[in-house]
């Protein structure tokens, strides 16, 4: 009795079903050509690919320096344009201050890496538009060695490197 | 659970220096209790910071950062009462929200 009567309804019912799904669909289309910046090409500049953010992530479960360059695909050639400001002798490894300024053109991602620590890559900082490439914080350093400020920009990788002498290791802590 | 997440920022010279202070143990997972076991490793991963609804700096912190991370940074711009919003998740799935504005010159 009432599938006789809705029936009659049931077939309108489908096609405006059919005809919004259509609707949805070519709306959808619409918003992932936007976000693939096929309509706005300067979105895709800005955009990080996708690739470069696993590939980042990747690299934090390094256990050494020449592999978290490997997983960035990074060639660091040093720079002075990259200031590394961090104590040349700490007494306490668990707290070590590190700044770090780039004067590098377009600098799109900054990286801290401690050689000694059993995972070497630090941080990583993704520097926005109208964001200044500086940035200070305070890391554990295993044990005395070379500290790294890695900068990212259009592409090329930039570093600055600093040896820092640590009395009581940051590993314990 | 942590405590709030601290922000300071402050309008200077045309820019904003904004300090972030997120109250965090950031064990490393290598540390032993008295007992000999290994401390859990817990500590926080992504940090995203919002000024006036525009993302301005995306952080991925290792283990390695120091406990109760402190971050320091400067943007251009930024004008007072424009709002600062911090958030922290760790690797754990637990997450922290703060908010604040901008302080005058």
């Amino acid at each position: 009795m009432t599938s006789d009567s809705s029936a009659p309804l049931a077939e309108p019912q489908r096609a405006l079903e059919a005809r919004l799904a259509a609707r949805r669909g070519a709306l959808c289309a619409f918003g992932r050509a936007l976000l693939g910046g096929a309509l706005f090409p300067a979105f895709r500049l800005r955009a990080e690919p996708a690739q470069t953010a696993r590939a980042a992530k990747s690299a934090f479960e390094a256990g050494s320096l020449a592999e978290v360059l490997r997983l960035l695909d990074a060639r660091p050639v040093t720079s002075d344009d990259i200031s590394l400001t961090i104590p040349d002798f700490v007494e306490n490894g668990a707290m070590v201050p590190v700044e770090v300024t780039s004067r590098v053109p377009g600098a799109q991602d900054i990286y801290i890496i401690s050689e000694s620590n059993p995972f070497p890559l630090v941080a990583r900082f993704v520097i926005l538009e109208g964001t200044d490439a500086f940035v200070s914080t305070r890391i554990k350093v295993a044990s005395s060695c070379n500290v790294h400020a890695l900068v990212h920009s259009e592409g090329r990788f930039l570093s600055a490197v600093k040896a820092t002498t640590v009395t009581v290791g940051g590993c314990g802590a | 659970m942590p405590d709030p997440i601290r922000i300071r920022a402050q309008a200077r010279g045309g820019g904003t220096d904004i300090h972030v202070l997120m109250p965090h143990p950031m064990e490393t997972g290598f540390r032993k209790d008295e007992a000999g076991g290994f401390l859990p490793a817990h500590y926080i991963t992504d940090v995203d910071i919002i000024v006036a609804g525009r993302t301005v700096l995306k952080a991925t912190l290792s283990r390695a950062v120091s406990e109760d991370p402190l971050l320091h940074f400067r943007i251009k711009g930024g004008d007072p009462d424009d709002r600062v919003r911090v958030s922290w998740v760790d690797n754990w799935g637990e997450r922290r929200v703060e908010e604040s504005v901008i302080k005058a010159a």
